[in-house]
């Protein structure tokens, strides 16, 4: 059995296609991530999958319990903490999670142990007993991921655990999710429009991008289907420089975005002498600047959607705001 | 599964009380207005009113009492449901809605968080009547009145998590406390008598809910009513079963 499983799963919304046929399944004990740009349908496949929203096509199973049919088991066994806070401000920490445990059946005993147990996990042992309202950012979120434990789930859904902190509450969180991963045995199933996240992170990742899934395998994996190592290259005139790169036999792949070429080669750091040896005057070209790097998850965005994430985000949130101007007008 | 039910309930109604008790500015808050317009009004007008049917020995407050009453309860009750709206702009109310829990028993923990914390306003309103000249007659219409207050509690809750519900967020507060809690305590009886009114507004009045229940509280603390005390009781526990349904109805089909 798997921990969630998904057969064509789509939800439309006045008829814009939100999550478009989207299949994929999470294995027991995993740290799955869905990884794509912002409006590309991660919250709304975990709002399906949380029971939260009613898929428009398709079937999906959490930890073997039907989303449709059995709301109920599928509810007691998950934990989930959401993209904006969902806490009570005006109760204390305890509170919250006290609140949690009532509502989720735990007795008097099992509440208090429990209890202590997340705290302490998280590192909110002594800030327990002030108003959430006083918590900083990182805080309400490691209350958050505390309170999705509380019940003892089998899968917990984590949708951009880290969005809008800063780089050591980051990094401090991560380490939390990997810990409870390890210790509770827990199934994590986490969307991230963070790269760094994801490879950091996941075991797998999906690849998201407007509402249909591009690819899906091991971030390793992944980084390989683009070949050792990356170089990116700035030259003038493109077109012409371009034309040079690609009749170079050790050049796998090719792509030009932004003003940079991007050349697939392997042992990158013996390839640059090779461009060196280019007589730029003789060719009429111009090479302006050199980068080696390893290949990140955002190159393997770059290399199957042709954007960046974050234009992807950007033409993605002009795109919105076309919607909100017609939404307007028909007002 | 039943007693599961009944511990929801609980924890809805356990937490309204924390929040209620911290929140001790928020109650003088809302308390303030009804008090005011006992006091303002109150005395204002003592003496300089007499209407048919009262006993020679009432004033102007003795009618006022029951009328700040309702008030009091169409206001804490309304704002109790209406809660639902704040839960929806802090990101609570998802937490509530993916418990594995039935929603009705959500929607009968709100409605018994919000009853409690009403009724003790009212009950604090007729306490500080008390001190400004009213007097009970007897432990029956006491009790009376408490079923009465009750009764325009429940109604009144059951509407605002009804209209919290429909809407997406709490922008149409203001909306709703203009054009709907202050019209219906003004046309209610409250403050006079409804036979002062021409004939087309008396009539708007008695499609008025709360007109019922502050009638049946003057009934129950004076012994001076409008209306006998079977239509009043039948009229707002009609009023309060729709609300209930409605309200039942609608936040359980809410998606977030």
């Amino acid at each position: 059995m798997f921990a969630i499983e998904i057969k064509n799963l789509t939800k439309e919304f006045n008829g814009l296609r939100a999550v478009d046929n989207i299949s994929f399944t999470v294995n027991k004990g995993e740290i799955f991530g869905l990884l794509g740009p912002n409006g590309a349908g991660k919250t709304t496949i975990i709002k399906m999958l949380t029971t939260l929203l009613r898929p428009s096509q398709g079937e999906a199973r959490v930890w073997g319990f039907d989303i449709l049919k059995q709301k109920d088991q599928v509810r007691n066994s998950i934990g989930i903490v959401f993209q904006e806070p969902a806490l009570d401000n005006r109760l204390t920490g305890r509170e919250n999670l006290d609140f949690h445990a009532r509502i989720y059946g735990l007795n008097r005993e099992n509440r208090q142990k429990r209890i202590e147990k997340v705290l302490k996990l998280v590192e909110l042992e002594d800030k327990a007993d002030i108003l959430v309202k006083d918590y900083s950012g990182g805080m309400q979120r490691r209350l958050e991921i505390a309170r999705g434990l509380m019940h003892y789930p089998k899968v917990l859904f984590l949708d951009e655990p880290t969005l809008g902190l800063d780089a050591q509450t980051r990094h401090r969180i991560w380490d939390y999710i990997l810990k409870l991963n390890k210790e509770e045995k827990i199934t994590i199933i986490l969307t991230t429009h963070y790269m760094e996240e994801a490879d950091y992170l996941c075991q797998r990742v999906a690849i998201i991008d407007s509402g249909k899934i591009i690819i899906q395998d091991r971030p390793d994996n992944l980084k390989n289907i683009l070949g050792g190592d990356l170089l990116s290259i700035e030259a003038v005139p493109e077109r012409k420089a371009l034309k040079i790169f690609e009749k170079f036999l050790w050049v796998k792949k090719i792509k030009q975005h932004n003003g940079f070429i991007d050349l697939n080669v392997e042992r990158g750091e013996k390839k640059i002498p090779l461009l060196m040896k280019i007589d730029q005057k003789e060719e009429g070209i111009e090479i302006k600047s050199v980068n080696l790097r390893k290949p990140t998850l955002e190159d393997v965005f770059l290399h199957f959607t042709g954007k960046t994430i974050r234009e992807r985000e950007v033409s993605q949130s002009e795109k919105n705001k076309m919607m909100m101007r017609r939404r307007f007008k028909r007002q | 599964m039943e007693s599961k039910n009944l511990q929801t309930i609980y924890v809805m109604w356990l937490r309204e009380m924390k929040r209620f008790l911290r929140a001790k500015s928020r109650v003088i808050g809302t308390l303030m207005l009804p008090f005011f317009f006992l006091f303002s009004m109150g005395f204002g007008f003592r003496g300089s009113f007499n209407l048919q049917g009262m006993p020679q020995s009432a004033n102007y407050i003795d009618f006022l009492v029951p009328g700040i009453l309702g008030m009091t309860m169409l206001f804490t009750a309304t704002f109790a449901g209406l809660s639902v709206l704040w839960d929806k702009e802090f990101g609570f109310l998802k937490e509530i809605m993916v418990a594995p829990v039935r929603r009705l028993s959500i929607v009968f923990g709100r409605i018994a968080g919000g009853i409690t914390t009403s009724f003790i306003q009212g009950i604090l309103i007729l306490i500080i009547s008390l001190f400004l000249g009213f007097k009970i007659p007897d432990a029956l219409s006491l009790f009376l009145a408490f079923v009465f207050m009750l009764l325009i509690g429940f109604g009144f809750i059951g509407f605002g998590i009804a209209m919290a519900s429909k809407m997406e967020d709490v922008h149409g507060f203001s909306l709703i406390t203009q054009f709907i809690i202050f019209p219906t305590f003004l046309l209610s009886g409250a403050l006079f008598p409804i036979n002062n009114l021409p004939d087309w507004l008396r009539k708007i009045t008695y499609f008025n809910p709360l007109t019922y229940g502050i009638d049946g509280l003057r009934l129950s603390l004076l012994g001076f009513s409008q209306f006998s005390l079977f239509t009043d009781l039948a009229i707002i526990c009609f009023f309060d079963v729709i609300m209930i349904s409605l309200a039942s109805w609608f936040f359980s089909q809410t998606e977030i």
